[in-house]
């Protein structure tokens, strides 16, 4: 579905992405990680087309990207960026926005088709309650169900989430990354999502991709990138890595200066 | 659901506000330094009479309600793409220094005399590029080098509007005494246009500015979820900008060289339809051009009348109105 060859990409002259190579298959699950300044979100802003690669290519289904119309692409990938300007319209309002890529040329409204599929949006992400309030009214996760309900009517194949968990209490982290496990599950939807939060990336991704300095580190599934050694590579601090009692998948522990040296004897132990 | 509701919602909102500018207009024609009843004016319409009275009517009162209407609703929707463009309730051709680069062209084509040279036209071709050349200016300074912090451009727009303002005083004061009158008369602002032609180009340029912002309504709603968002809504930003960029330069060049300096318009009508209608363009560029229209009627028969048979300058009367309000509306709850 998704191939990125040989990339290279940057602002100017300065290169954040070298060599970057993967391939994404259909229905995949995929999350991007990796610290601060590791070119997460450039990787993203790349494979969105909002930057032009310096070297090599990104195909979606075999095609160039920067070779499909915007609005062809906008068909099939739809972005949740981490916040929009969007402040004094509705939900309702904001949702049918999803709709613009599948409007004709001169068409300025919405068919009752546009509105059942905006309408079915809204179910899925559980925001028809607030359908006539306006952005500002919102909480910062409820405005983060709103973004995903507007992705959703653009009915894409491909979805891409720019840290859709910042700055969200637990409740709707897991409100959210629930929804876009069943998203994935249930409709096919392929996912392609930046994470800050390694413990959530573990747990709801089938593959991790992880980047270091604008390369990719690692690639494969949590097992494999949530490691030990890797993580204190990569990070440079100290954690402890655990299976999750319930889910079985990595559980990255924090480790905090007092705990450095006891932490190396569970680490060694391990 | 509700499209059906929205969309009977906006044509009835339509036709009201049409209807408001019937009876604006009807009203404007009958008042003034001489009050004409309106059994007199529908006469004129059937009886082959001439007279004052006719001549009042269609030959002073008549055009200035028709440039009024396309002044009006070309400031105002000018005002609507600006705001869209940069989500900012404050952006407009003045605070943008766009009116201030079409005053500043005008004013070198009135003290070059140019209209001696390329007819009554270069008037309006000036303030265009005047105010391109502004548009132009913002969008290399701010826009190109990916500043769009609304401060920033705020600032700008400011420094732009003083340093225009100023080279208009610096060729007032270097320019003859009938070419200063000449100046100080246009930049008063007025609807008093002897001209047919010029009205006639006025209203045709209006109306297609509208039509062409209308085709794009889509598009400036989808910019209002901020620009990459509307990217990845399958918008082609950049040619979207331009274009606007485009069209809010005409429009503002074209008010501001024949009607000199209207303020405020661009500003305080947008508000108040955003008030009434909401963020969506599809209806408030509609929305703003009528009530754009029907405020500077408004404002110009006040003008007209209030000190009868003196006259106000048209701008003085939008000044103080719109600067009252523009104080109430940044107090007020943000809509934008």
């Amino acid at each position: 579905m998704l191939e990125i060859k040989n990339m290279t990409c940057g602002y100017d002259n300065k290169f954040l992405l070298k060599n970057i190579n993967f391939k994404m298959n259909c229905g995949e699950r995929i999350g991007i990680i990796g610290p601060n300044g590791s070119g997460k979100t450039t990787f993203m802003h790349a494979m969105t087309r909002l930057l032009p690669p310096k070297e090599g290519e990104i195909l979606f289904n075999g095609k160039n990207i920067w070779e499909i119309k915007n609005k062809d692409l906008a068909k099939k990938i739809a972005i949740v960026t981490q916040d929009s300007p969007a402040n004094f319209i509705t939900v309702e309002e904001f949702v049918l926005m999803g709709r613009i890529p599948h409007f004709e040329n001169f068409q300025f409204i919405e068919t009752k088709n546009d509105i059942d599929i905006a309408e079915h949006a809204m179910h899925l992400t559980d925001v028809v309650k607030f359908r006539d309030k306006t952005l500002n009214q919102l909480s910062g996760g409820e405005r983060q169900l709103v973004h995903i309900a507007c992705a959703l009517a653009q009915q894409p194949i491909l979805l891409f989430l720019d840290e859709p968990t910042s700055h969200l209490d637990i409740t709707h982290q897991v409100k959210i990354m629930d929804l876009i496990y069943k998203l994935n599950k249930e409709l096919g939807l392929s996912v392609v999502m930046i994470l800050h939060d390694l413990n959530l990336a573990g747990e709801y991704c089938e593959k991790l991709i992880l980047l270091n300095n604008g390369s990719m580190y690692k690639n494969g599934s949590p097992e494999e990138v949530l490691t030990y050694s890797i993580i204190e590579e990569v990070y440079r601090t100290t954690v402890i890595v655990k299976e999750n009692p319930l889910s079985l998948k990595p559980y990255v522990f924090l480790v905090s200066g007092r705990g450095k040296e006891t932490a190396k004897d569970f680490t060694t132990g391990h | 659901m509700q499209i059906n509701k929205k969309i009977i919602k906006w044509i009835t909102l339509i036709m009201i506000l049409f209807i408001i500018l019937l009876c604006t207009g009807i009203f404007s024609l009958c008042v003034g330094a001489s009050g004409i009843p309106l059994r007199k004016i529908i006469s004129f319409f059937f009886d082959k009479n001439t007279g004052v009275e006719l001549s009042i009517i269609f030959d002073i009162r008549l055009p200035r309600i028709i440039l009024g209407f396309a002044i009006g609703g070309a400031l105002s929707i000018a005002g609507v793409i600006l705001q869209g463009m940069f989500v900012n309730p404050l952006v407009e051709p003045y605070t943008l220094g766009i009116s201030g680069g079409a005053a500043l062209g005008v004013c070198l084509g009135i003290s070059f005399k140019l209209t001696n040279k390329f007819g009554i036209l270069s008037m309006p071709v000036l303030g265009i590029l005047g105010a391109g050349m502004v548009i132009i200016l913002i969008y290399f300074l701010n826009i190109k080098r990916g500043l769009f912090k609304i401060y920033e451009v705020l600032l700008t727009g400011v420094m732009i509007s003083f340093v225009s303002s100023s080279f208009v005083m610096l060729i007032m004061a270097v320019s003859g005494a009938e070419d200063l009158r000449g100046i100080i008369f246009w930049m008063m602002g007025s609807l008093e246009e002897p001209n047919w032609l010029l009205i006639k180009i006025s209203v045709l340029i209006s109306v297609i500015g509208l039509l062409a912002s209308y085709s794009l309504s889509i598009s400036l709603n989808a910019l209002s979820l901020g620009e990459d968002n509307a990217q990845h809504l399958g918008i082609n930003t950049e040619t979207t900008k331009r274009l606007l960029f485009l069209i809010s330069s005409i429009l503002t060049g074209l008010s501001v060289s024949i009607c000199g300096m209207i303020g405020f318009i661009g500003l305080v009508v947008p508000h108040f339809s955003r008030m009434l209608v909401g963020n969506d363009n599809r209806i408030l560029l509609i929305c703003s051009y009528l009530c754009g229209a029907i405020f500077l009627i408004l404002c110009d028969t006040l003008a007209r009348t209030i000190i009868a048979p003196l006259e106000l300058p048209v701008g003085v009367i939008t000044g103080i109105f719109g600067g009252s309000l523009f104080v109430y509306a940044i107090t007020k709850k943000r809509t934008l």
